[in-house]
């Protein structure tokens, strides 16, 4: 059966002119970001966003925001996350729209606000970028986990204003953006304060948050605004963002969308509604490409290396949010490899810039969006594709690489310093050293092949799945997809989640870990989401919650 | 020491080795508290005329003696248990009332009491100056009164929080004496409650409307399936009534000099009143409309999920939960009227998610029939004008009208017009810097009152008029 989508499209493209939820402002090397949410411009209107709660409309335009400041806000080092509401930080995630909310639209949320968090600390660790929370008042769940995700925690001292994780308690679920891994392995709260915290739905208040290692400091309300521009302008002053810089502007990238997919200038997507399965083709950089930091800045937004990033960072998203029905995605390449690996070399050896390291930690994030797409991925290396350098981690990101081994029609693949470092996922390695994790000899070789690989050394080296020949290529190409397109999508999100991040655990994988595993679940129990669990009877007339109490 | 000789209770306390404990510990502190920031100037000279509730019984809460304010004897009451109490509804209707706090709702029930308990003191602190403009001995002695009263009612929520909710409640009650009223760090909880109370016709207005509020809060709160908290909140309820009559009968003999002024000085409208030392009725008017709708908004958003939950789980009532048919509230929904940019709306909403419009129709009726007792003043000395309640959607900082702007008939209004007329509606700066001059000196002599209001058709405790209410130690 067809299942239309019935909500209008979400967008993740914004623009500060048009936030309705936050503001933002830069005050020279420090920039405030007020979340003053609009409560009745949410995405949907079965639910208000009171006490500044959020839904994904919110999180997009913080999403937006951080981006901006590390691309068009050089000068700016530290960013105070505060409140543009009396008393009130952040009530977390609106519970009455994830009340309503579809399983798939709860996970692709959390999610989303994950990776947003994730930017967050991204920013801080790799662009110094610091952040400090300003909690002026309730911060409840999600309003917590925002200020977790920042590098320092100030709590206003009154008596009155806490910091609480009551999901556990008070909704029969977990807290769903890292909360309770941030608490015990980022703050490094002791386990059994971090239990009692999780379990108190009034959280806690004052000095006793401070001890418990919850927030860095409780400020009298008299000196807050004072005692947290001075920390920021201490942080301001360990920050390595460059001196006098002129930021780029990011630009729309007026994607057109249709029925059938969407197209932008670097990458576009089919989609073949019938079959469940999505085409997804990234074009390589043409024409002459800028080579030294100054050409890249005044390319800015157009430099090849950002703009197809962008744009397939885009279309990831639109694939989760907009296309559920789309399990498959066949990813493309179309250009010329050493082209491809000619910028990356720029690249390279231009990491020192400003503007060269955001586009290479925006690769990287990109890179890890696509990591992280429950969907299967199957990259198909064909005559006149460029999987090469970045490009090739597009491949090895997939769960499947088909090269098609065809002597009157040459194929390629080659890699580039950027398979050896500066794109890791979420475990810290790069995806060859996930790839060969049991053979790390192999990659120290790989580091010494300049040349691009032909079928027959890429199969040898381990590079590509399978290399069938142009008699085969069809057929087994098509079956694949096929036999992919018919398992039990939940199946295979979980069979796709647990092979694409061997290897060490870090907060990130163990923050996606945990939530695919623990909250998801959760999320779909009777104990939750029943007709009497608790996160339908919150607030909710009908009644308290009943539990089945059986447990393992 | 702590002794039941020195705090009058029924609840035990001689044998009570948790109770005092805590109690050791929070009485000096609450002391220094009372010291500090209760009634200036007249704390260690003045001897109050003042009742003290010293049993539950039918006169035991109605001794009334010459006390030092420091020395009064708060005192720890429990209105009589009712015989197989049930609960009376939500989900655990008709089953027994809880002596003890279930885990499950410790968290609730603390907010509750830490709620209503953090108010009491509030109104103390924001009253603290008035006794140094008071307009007659009588007056000064029944704003003591409620004082010491307010100070009980801490004594009452701090007795539950120490004997229900261990070291968290002992935590809590400690910071009922750490945050005060308008205090930048540490401010009372709920807003109203941060501004001081700088004259008597605020005062009077306060008690009226902001006590008849604690009165609706206590009300619901009595119905609670925790017994101890219904049995406390029901014995506060007696003196919150007379907090009440203060508020109610100081209005009313306001309103009797002020006609009396108007017939005596031939002043055909009230706003000439001013010119002989009354208080007109467009500026009773613009009083009682802001004190109305700041408490109209104390109790909560017209729709609220926290309200669903106190009354599913039988922590808070609907006032005189008896009068209902039916306890559950499940299926049955109740009709809000909501205002955007598109105008006017019906909601239909749950019952349960409505249970604090249900306590503010209650408390808007018993607000209307007070100002109706009023009225009759005005008419009965042939005075044309009268008061009345605003709209519910006037003036409103909480719940679904706070985006938007109506008159006092509910209105609506934009941004320009009501920036235009705010002056005619609300108490102004004029209205302030005239209340002081008026009130600048204080009455001391028994039997005298001052020139803007009028004496008490009684005294107190059957006393006369000019009975020395308060007098000094020598």
């Amino acid at each position: 059966m067809e299942q239309s989508i019935v909500a209008p499209p979400i967008r993740c493209e914004t623009h500060p002119d048009r936030y309705r939820h936050w503001r933002l402002s830069c005050d020279g090397q420090v920039a405030t970001l007020t979340m003053d949410v609009t409560e009745d411009a949410g995405l949907r209107d079965d639910y208000r966003l009171k006490l500044n709660s959020y839904d994904l409309a919110v999180d997009i335009e913080l999403a937006d925001a951080v981006e901006r400041l590390r691309f068009e806000h050089p000068e700016v080092r530290v960013v105070i996350v505060r409140s543009g509401k009396d008393r009130v930080f952040c009530a977390g995630a609106n519970i009455f729209m994830l009340a309503g909310s579809s399983h798939g639209h709860k996970v692709n949320f959390c999610k989303f606000t994950n990776e947003t968090r994730n930017g967050i600390e991204d920013a801080s660790r790799h662009s110094g970028l610091r952040f400090l929370a300003a909690v002026n008042g309730i911060c409840a769940g999600g309003g917590y986990e925002l200020a977790l995700a920042c590098d320092e925690i100030f709590l206003v001292d009154d008596g009155a204003a806490s910091v609480s994780l009551p999901e556990a308690p008070l909704l029969g679920v977990l807290p769903g953006t890292g909360g309770l891994t941030r608490v015990v392995d980022k703050r490094r709260v002791r386990r059994d304060l971090a239990d009692v915290f999780s379990t108190l739905v009034e959280g806690v208040r004052g000095k006793r948050a401070v001890q418990w290692r919850l927030v860095d400091r409780a400020v009298a309300r008299s000196r807050f605004d004072e005692t947290v521009q001075a920390r920021a302008r201490d942080l301001a002053a360990a920050s390595d963002r460059p001196d006098g810089a002129t930021g780029i502007v990011l630009g729309p990238l007026g994607i057109r969308y249709g029925a059938d997919g969407a197209d932008g200038a670097l990458v576009s997507l089919r989609v073949e509604r019938q079959a469940r399965v999505a085409h997804l083709t990234v074009a390589g950089p043409s024409g002459v490409q800028p080579q030294t930091a100054d050409a890249i800045h005044a390319a800015g937004d157009q430099f090849w290396a950002l703009r197809a990033f962008r744009e397939l960072d885009a279309m990831l998203l639109h694939l989760r949010l907009n296309e559920p029905l789309i399990g498959t995605v066949v990813v493309r390449t179309a250009g010329d490899g050493d082209a491809v690996r000619a910028v990356d070399a720029t690249l390279a050896s231009l990491a020192g810039d400003w503007l060269v390291r955001e586009i290479l930690h925006f690769m990287k994030r990109t890179l890890k969006r696509l990591d992280l797409t429950a969907k299967s991925f199957i990259a198909l290396v064909e005559p006149g594709s460029c999987f090469a350098g970045c490009l090739f981690e597009l491949a090895l990101a997939s769960d499947r690489i088909y090269m098609l081994d065809d002597e009157t029609r040459p194929t390629t693949v080659a890699l580039s310093p950027l398979n050896f470092g500066p794109l890791p996922m979420s475990n810290g390695l790069t995806r060859l050293d996930t790839r060969f994790l049991g053979e790390p000899q192999l990659v120290a070789d790989l580091a010494e092949e300049r040349e691009p690989f032909d079928p027959l050394s890429a199969m040898d080296a381990g590079l590509v799945t399978f290399a069938p020949d142009e008699i085969d290529w069809d057929d087994e190409v098509r079956l694949a997809i096929e036999a992919r397109a018919a398992m039990s999508p939940d199946a295979l999100t979980g069979l796709e989640a647990n092979l694409r991040f061997a290897g060490p655990e870090t907060i990130e994988t163990k923050i996606f870990g945990r939530l695919t595993a623990w909250q998801n679940w959760i999320f779909q129990r009777p104990n939750a989401v029943g007709e009497r669990g608790a996160l339908r009877a919150f607030g909710n007339a009908s009644g308290r919650a009943e539990f089945d109490y059986t447990r393992t | 020491m702590i002794s039941s000789e020195r705090i009058p209770n029924n609840v035990d306390l001689h044998c009570n080795k948790r109770l005092q404990r805590a109690l050791e510990h929070w009485q000096p502190r609450y002391l220094d508290w009372w010291h500090e920031m209760g009634p200036q100037g007249f704390q260690h000279y003045h001897q109050v005329y003042l009742r003290t509730a010293i049993s539950v019984d039918a006169d035991g809460w109605c001794h009334y003696d010459y006390v030092k304010m420091p020395e009064y004897g708060w005192g720890i009451f429990l209105a009589n248990p009712v015989q197989d109490r049930t609960i009376g509804f939500g989900d655990f209707f008709g089953t027994r009332v809880w002596q003890e706090v279930p885990g499950e709702f410790r968290q609730p029930l603390k907010r509750l009491i830490v709620l209503q308990g953090d108010t009491e003191p509030a109104s103390v602190e924001q009253q603290r100056l008035l006794g140094k403009s008071c307009p007659s001995l009588y007056d000064l002695r029944n704003l003591f009164q409620v004082n010491v009263e307010e100070g009980r009612h801490l004594w009452a929520m701090v007795y539950l929080l120490h004997t229900y909710f261990g070291r968290d409640g002992r935590d809590e009650a400690e910071e009922m004496l750490d945050r005060s009223s308008g205090d930048a760090d540490k401010p009372r909880m709920l807003e109203a409650f941060n501004s001081p109370i700088d004259n008597w016709l605020d005062f009077f207005m306060f008690a009226m409307f902001t006590d008849r509020d604690g009165k609706s809060q206590l009300m619901s709160l009595s119905e609670s399936a925790l017994d101890p908290l219904s049995r406390t909140t029901r014995f506060m309820l007696t003196e919150e009534a007379h907090h009440l009559f203060v508020g109610e009968s100081g209005i009313s003999r306001i309103l009797q000099r002020t006609c009396e002024l108007m017939k005596s000085h031939g002043a055909g409208l009230s706003g000439d009143v001013r010119r002989v030392g009354g208080i007109d009725l467009p500026m009773i008017q613009r009083h009682l409309n802001h004190w109305f709708s700041e408490s109209v908004d104390l109790h909560g958003s017209e729709v609220s999920s926290n309200a669903a939950t106190y009354f599913g789980n039988g922590l808070k009532g609907r006032a005189r939960e008896d009068t209902f048919d039916e306890h559950r509230a499940l299926h049955q929904s109740y009709q809000v009227t909501a205002f955007d940019a598109g105008g006017f709306d019906t909601r239909t909403v749950p019952l349960r998610n409505a249970m604090n419009e249900v306590l503010r129709d209650w408390y808007i009726g018993d607000c209307e029939a007070g100002i109706a007792r009023w009225n009759r003043i005005l008419e009965k000395n042939g005075v044309g004008e009268r008061l009345f309640a605003p709209s519910r959607r006037f003036n409103r900082k909480i719940g679904i009208y706070a985006p938007y702007h109506f008159d006092p008939q509910g209105q609506p209004l934009t941004a320009e017009q009501w920036a235009a007329h705010r002056h005619e509606w609300l108490p102004t700066d004029d209205d302030r810097a005239y209340l002081a001059s008026l009130m600048a000196s204080p009455v001391w002599e028994p039997g005298k009152f001052a020139n803007w209001i009028a004496p008490p058709l009684r005294g107190i405790n059957r006393q006369p008029i000019d009975f020395e209410y308060v007098r000094t130690d020598n």
